[in-house]
């Protein structure tokens, strides 16, 4: 059995940031490993700009933003392998992988980056009525065979959901010929970037309906159309708002959900709200040495936090495996998200092991207009931030930095929550 | 005087944007929160302009297509017209990242670069 | 010519075909699908019911007691997935014990065997999950479940390596009587039979009533189910059923033989035979009567909802035999629950009619035997590899969900009566069957059946006809 330091589960752009962050943190002993032909995952497919503002100060496209971080890999010889799919992980970190020249093999790792990212829900979470026939795919699958097999799944289209993939693709498939009749979004809000309502949908005419779904799928071998309804408050259809728009294709953009089963089956600690690693402060997750980063700890808008959060696991890992991490104190504070606040990551902070500075990034369950992001270290409200608009389609980060902390020896939880005034 | 709302599409924030305008001629831009806001409500409601992304076809290459940009912002009514100047291109593999792919694409005086490296099969 | 035409590639058709080619007799099965297994036999329980439901004396309860005992060998002998995990019957409340017992009576009439009556405690130790509402329950350790699509394509396949003729994409439009026996008009031309056989599902009554005066009708009944993610699989381990009412034997919820878990079905008479949409009322019918059986079902984890067609005959009893105004055609009629179970039964039942009527006789080079797929997640290590370096294909994995590699899906297009579109794939090889449903998997396994079938990406369909999956090429409209 090989060895290493550390081993990445995923070559997108988490597992790119966390190798070349753990290598710059002095870690040579580095696999990443990645089932797809080529390292920077999504983004290979992702061909639109808009990559890159933070990281880079620059306007890139997907491929382009991964190539940034696959060159640094391969200037640091950072070892990779392709085509190459993890079937399990042991609790002890020892991996499990297969590819066809090396078979399947084991490796035992000191530390573990987990870095799937995450998968589109499918058709079934939604329940959607109707025919099962050709032409239902999901933005992703679509994005795909246009963006990378130049392949037209359809010439009339009909997409639900308005997360960013949803709109990225009408206007895609708009700009490839096909005809796109209407995006509708179940919510009373879009779930996308407001920015891609405008150049996506706005750009090109292409109606936006908010609080409406798809009530039945009609065609038998390819479809042929679909009826959208209204929804009232519950989300339930309301009757006789039905309206029917011929199309032979429905793609479906409605929601993302990270990739745990690997880290369900090693016995990592889930967190039901993000369906993702519960970690500390450290990106760490239940198990000492497993750290997980990107969309499969929490689904993320924007590449950029991505490469900025995997960055820290990668960090983290380096300084767990290098054993530099001072754990003469072990008080743990519970970060709780409530009132608005869906989630925060981490969930929980080991004051001693904190870096300098933390982000500690959230979302909120609704829109919120004119309002406060407020947190209290217990009964003490220490941040009091105002926003203009805040939407669940959109993360959120809060700074907070371990003098803070040194102020506060006795704090046991930390609140995070929406509030009016 | 005219007053126009728009979102402003530089980066992810979105910022809600008000350009109050006198004829043709932009007189304030107001609620962007950094420089670049200000130059996209002036440029939108004169001279829009967009990146357009699309995709070529490659041959002998280990991809059968291969991404590529607008290496700069072109009129937005000119987006058809550069796509459709893609729509016959192919090109042959190895392809850099930055190699142009056609040149003053649409009359625009603006190249389509590749956005992907693609290597030779 | 053939000895015998069988219209149908279902798993009757093809139990059937296999039970037939024991004998030296030229046989030919009728498709209108693209593959086999593409009708009510694709979409279904998959239960392989004890025996206890139906009327003592009945076809139904004959066959399926016999296909019952008879699915564990078959399972070996074929290679599909089949496991005897047990049924349980809920009793809600004292004042239905009366027609528990009636089961259990009629049960144990029937011939099944080692039937239980359990308490609510009982009950509750064996399936936590179960609603505290129980009062009692039948159990029947015999009941099982089967990968419904593994057996109807491995009595297909196992059939064809005995001689059995396939023809798909053919649909039977006219029957006429000739001196000879029948013929056939197809879409793909006439065929001509000495003896036909009708397994045609819920189509069986147009066929029957191309030949015969004494009509009979065949209803659809349309069931609504929803698949749960292999997480939830393990919510039950028992197939867990409702006291039966009229329409059938109510909603059960059940592992499947792939370790997911399902819930279904509802039961409505629909005019079309093809009808197999899924309507809201219908999903949300199954979700609340599951959860009168069993609690805290996940629903979150749906991964996906299908409707099946019962094909159902108002004299509520399976119709096998001679059609009696018209000799030499063989009603295999009004298979609905317990189809399934009852299959290797029905097959078995019918070739030895036709073998007496036909005075056949046995092959001596008949082969019992059919390898499946090979499934390399249930090799070791050491096999894995050796398969591995044999052949590279089964290292790649193409569907993330279930783990399925290249080599499996080759293979499964490959082998004789192959997978020729996604859903074919699908069936053989779970490939697009996971949690994502064919979104990782789909464009990658699209591209292996252009490679190994030759045929272009336009012409890739999800389940034949046209249900093509892409339809240009970017800009080639713009």
């Amino acid at each position: 059995m090989k060895n290493y330091d550390i081993v990445i589960i995923g070559g997108g752009p988490a597992g790119l940031a966390a190798a070349v962050s753990a290598k710059q943190s002095g870690i040579d002993s580095i696999l990443i490993l990645e089932r797809d032909k080529e390292l920077g995952g999504i983004l290979n497919q992702c061909i639109h700009n808009g990559f890159g503002l933070h990281t880079f100060k620059e306007e890139l496209t997907g491929p382009e933003y991964a190539e940034r971080f696959i060159v640094q890999v391969k200037e640091l010889g950072i070892e990779y392998r392709l085509h190459t799919m993890v079937l399990d992980i042991r609790s002890d970190k020892t991996v499990s992988a297969m590819n066809s020249e090396d078979g399947l093999f084991e490796i035992q790792a000191k530390a573990v980056i987990l870095a799937m990212g995450c998968r589109e829900r499918a058709r079934g979470a939604l329940n959607i009525p109707g025919y099962r026939p050709a032409g239902i795919y999901s933005a992703g699958t679509a994005q795909r065979l246009v963006n990378m097999e130049g392949y037209m799944p359809g010439r009339e289209v009909v997409i639900l959901g308005s997360g960013d993939i949803g709109l990225i693709m009408a206007r895609r498939m708009t700009l490839e010929g096909a005809k796109v009749k209407v995006v509708a979004e179940l919510m009373p809000y879009s779930g996308g970037l407001k920015r891609n309502i405008v150049q996506c949908l706005d750009d090109y005419g292409i109606p936006l309906k908010l609080s409406h779904t798809v009530v039945d799928i009609k065609g038998k071998e390819r479809v042929e159309g679909v009826t959208l309804a209204q929804v009232d408050e519950k989300s339930k259809p309301i009757p006789g708002t039905e309206e029917f728009y011929s199309c032979d294709t429905l793609l479906l953009s409605v929601g993302l959900i990270p990739e745990n089963e690997i880290s369900r089956g090693m016995g990592v600690e889930m967190n039901p709200v993000t369906s993702g690693p519960k970690v500390n402060e450290s990106l760490e997750t239940n198990l000492e040495g497993v750290f997980a980063c990107g969309n499969v700890l929490h689904v993320h808008d924007l590449v950029d936090f991505v490469s900025e959060e995997a960055a820290a696991a990668g960090r983290n890992a380096a300084a767990y495996v290098k054993e530099t991490v001072n754990t003469s104190e072990e008080r743990e504070i519970g970060l709780v998200a409530t009132e608005g606040v869906r989630y925060t990551v981490p969930s929980i902070i080991r004051v001693a092991h904190m870096e300098d500075n933390l982000k500690v990034r959230f979302r909120v369950g609704s829109v919120y207009q004119n309002c406060f992001v407020s947190v209290y270290f217990d009964d003490e409200r220490v941040l009091h931030r105002k926003r203009q608009v805040l939407a669940p389609g959109e993360m959120e980060e809060v700074k907070l930095s371990k003098e803070q902390f040194l102020q506060y020896p006795k704090l046991q939880k930390i609140t995070f929550k929406i509030e009016e005034e | 005087m005219e007053t126009r709302n728009l979102t402003c599409i530089n980066c992810p924030m979105g910022c809600a944007l008000t350009i109050e305008m006198e004829g043709n001629e932009v007189i304030s831009v107001s609620g962007n929160t950094c420089l670049r806001g200000d130059a996209y409500g002036r440029k939108e409601v004169t001279n829009p302009t967009r990146i357009v992304t699309s995709t070529v076809r490659v041959t002998g290459g280990a991809a059968d297509m291969v991404s590529v940009k607008t290496g700069q912002d072109i009129p937005k009514g000119k987006i058809f017209e550069c796509v459709k100047a893609l729509r016959d291109v192919e090109v042959q593999a190895p392809i850099h990242i930055g190699d142009v792919i056609v040149s003053d694409v649409a009359g625009t005086g603006v190249d389509v670069v590749a956005t992907k490296n693609v290597e030779s099969r | 010519m053939y000895d015998v035409v069988i219209i149908g590639a279902g798993v009757c058709g093809a139990a059937i075909a296999r039970e037939l080619s024991r004998y030296q007799v030229k046989i030919c099965v009728l498709e209108k699908e693209e593959d086999v297994c593409c009708g009510t036999s694709k979409a279904n329980s998959a239960i392989v019911h004890a025996g206890y439901d139906a009327v003592t004396g009945s076809l139904k309860a004959k066959l399926n007691v016999r296909g019952n005992e008879k699915m564990g060998e078959l399972s070996e002998e074929l290679d599909f997935p089949f496991e005897r995990n047990g049924s349980l019957v809920l009793c809600l409340n004292e004042g239905d014990m009366p027609n528990l017992q009636a089961l259990y009576d009629r049960g144990v009439a029937n011939g099944v065997k080692e039937l239980q009556i359990l308490s609510k405690e009982e009950v509750l130790k064996m399936e936590p999950n179960v609603t505290d509402d129980v009062y009692a329950a039948l159990y029947a350790p015999t009941g099982g479940i089967v990968c419904p699509f593994g057996l109807n394509i491995a009595l297909a396949e196992n059939a064809c390596a005995n001689g059995v003729e396939f023809q798909f994409n053919t649909e039977v439009t006219e029957i006429h009587k000739s001196e000879e026996g029948y013929e056939l008009q197809t879409n793909k031309g006439i065929f001509k039979a000495r003896y036909v056989v009708n397994a045609a599902g819920v189509y069986a009554d147009r066929f029957h009533n191309m030949v015969s005066e004494k009509k009979i009708h065949i209803t659809a009944r349309r069931g609504d189910y929803c698949l749960l993610d292999k997480e939830a699989g393990g919510h039950v381990r028992r197939t867990v059923f409702a006291l039966p009412g009229k329409l059938g034997k109510g909603i059960l919820v059940t592992p499947t033989v792939h370790g997911n878990l399902l819930v279904g079905p509802t039961a409505v008479d629909v005019e079309d035979k093809e009808g197999v949409n899924t309507t809201a009322e219908g999903l949300a019918q199954v979700i609340e009567k599951a959860g009168m059986s069993v609690r805290n079902i996940p629903i979150r984890q749906v991964i996906t909802s299908f409707a099946g067609l019962r094909a159902h005959e108002e004299g509520d009893d399976f119709i096998i035999g001679e059609v009696e105004d018209a000799p030499g055609f063989i009603d295999c009629a009004g298979i609905e629950s317990p189809g399934i179970a009852s299959s290797p039964a029905i097959g078995e039942m019918t070739a030895e009619l036709l073998a007496v009527k036909m005075g056949l006789t046995e092959k001596d080079d008949f082969i019992p035997t059919r390898q499946g797929i090979k499934n390399p997640n249930q090799l070791s290590m050491e096999e894995r590899n050796a398969l591995i370096k044999e052949n590279p294909a089964y290292g790649n994995i193409i569907c993330r969900c279930e783990m399925v590699t290249e080599g499996e899906i080759i293979d499964a297009i490959r082998r004789p009566l192959g997978a020729k579109s996604l859903d074919g794939v699908k069936r053989r090889t779970r490939a697009g069957m996971g949690r994502c449903q064919s979104g990782f998997c789909s464009p990658r396994t699209m591209e292996i059946l252009s490679r190994e079938c030759d045929m272009s990406m336009f012409d890739i369909t999800k389940s034949g006809g046209d249900s093509k999956l892409v339809v240009g090429t970017n800009k080639d409209i713009i």
